[in-house]
């Protein structure tokens, strides 16, 4: 009773202290000054149309690398702590629907999560959308097929070699460009186009390959057998 | 955009009232993620400014006027980023929980007693 009073407690004063931030969320009528000199000079500077992924891939490209870390850690702990036995599989096997569907379905899944991660300068989208719809094509067919094993050999040389890739594009943009992740070492291209926006669709599809075989990474060991 | 931070910070109570009240560990996963999903809410409506557009420049937005034409693009690239270490978090939990059953074959938070004093 007492623990529960202190939480009813606890909750008001957190109502107390987020109800100011309604003004200061409120008070702006202009972009503020960083996000206005991105949204003048962004276009011009790096060729991208679509603002949102020059300031993830390049103007805050070092925050993305973090985030690409954080995901990685994060599957290999899920790996580390999910260790599966390599089981014969008592499951059932799928109905035909699902397996006529998926096979139908899956390749245009996937070919969507590629159209995805490389427009990501031109459309809403990018590398972690297009890598999370490509792990839901491959989630229906470890639906569909019970007892598909999963090459990991495959998925784990992907999943370095595209951050490996992404690293050494980050790399030569210090060497041939402004800095660490700096798109120009490529021509910027005509604008609004598909090859355009120098290294963004690169290090997009990079970053959209790691971001799906990591989910996949994570699906497959979910899935396993208890050990 | 004032409902949907509101919204945003609705979301946010429920899902600390969730995670300090529920005995279930999976229960309580569940209200972190209700948290996470406030909270990228209210980021969104922060970002928003009112009769603007998406900051993407094509023909309905020129590239000269654009600055007085769409919202800020900072806070919905940090809500991207957001979003997937949210993912990650909620998927090591649930790691954990199942590791947690396995060992005492039980979800309830009660039956978990060795840091208790």
């Amino acid at each position: 009773m007492v623990k529960r009073f202190f939480t009813f407690l606890f909750i008001i004063f957190l109502i107390y202290i987020l109800f100011p931030m309604f003004y200061v969320i409120f008070s702006d009528t202009e972009l503020n000054p960083l996000a206005a000199n991105y949204v003048s000079a962004g276009p011009d500077e790096l060729g991208s149309q679509n603002l949102v992924t020059s300031v993830i891939v390049t103007y805050r490209g070092l925050d993305t690398l973090g985030e690409v870390t954080v995901l990685f850690i994060a599957t290999a702990g899920v790996g580390f702590l999910l260790k599966t036995k390599e089981a014969k599989s008592k499951k059932r096997k799928a109905s035909e629907l699902l397996q006529t569907g998926s096979g139908f379905l899956a390749p245009i899944i996937i070919l969507f999560g590629v159209y995805i991660f490389s427009h990501g300068h031109l459309t809403p989208g990018g590398g972690f959308q297009g890598g999370v719809i490509i792990a839901t094509g491959i989630l229906l067919l470890m639906l569909a097929n019970v007892n598909w094993k999963m090459n990991k050999t495959v998925l784990h040389t992907i999943e370095s070699l595209s951050g490996a890739f992404y690293i050494v594009i980050g790399l030569l943009g210090i060497f041939l460009a402004g800095g660490f992740l700096d798109n120009r070492i490529l021509p910027l291209g005509e604008f609004g186009t598909l090859f355009s926006a120098g290294a963004i669709p690169i290090i997009y599809s990079l970053i959209g390959l790691k971001v799906g075989s990591e989910l996949v990474g994570i699906l497959d060991n979910l899935s396993g057998e208890e050990a | 955009m004032i409902l949907v931070s509101m919204l945003g910070f609705i979301l946010i109570i429920i899902g600390l009232w969730g995670m300090l009240t529920q005995k279930n560990i999976i229960k309580m996963i569940i209200g972190f993620s209700i948290i996470d999903t406030g909270i990228h809410l209210v980021i969104v409506s922060i970002g928003y400014l009112k009769d603007r557009t998406a900051p993407i420049l094509d023909a309905a937005v020129e590239k000269a006027t654009a600055v007085e034409r769409v919202v800020d693009p900072v806070p919905s690239a940090l809500v991207l980023t957001a979003i997937v270490i949210g993912l990650a978090v909620t998927a090591l939990m649930l790691v954990y929980a199942v590791q947690m059953y396995k060992h005492k074959k039980s979800l309830q938070i009660n039956d978990f007693e060795e840091l208790k004093w």
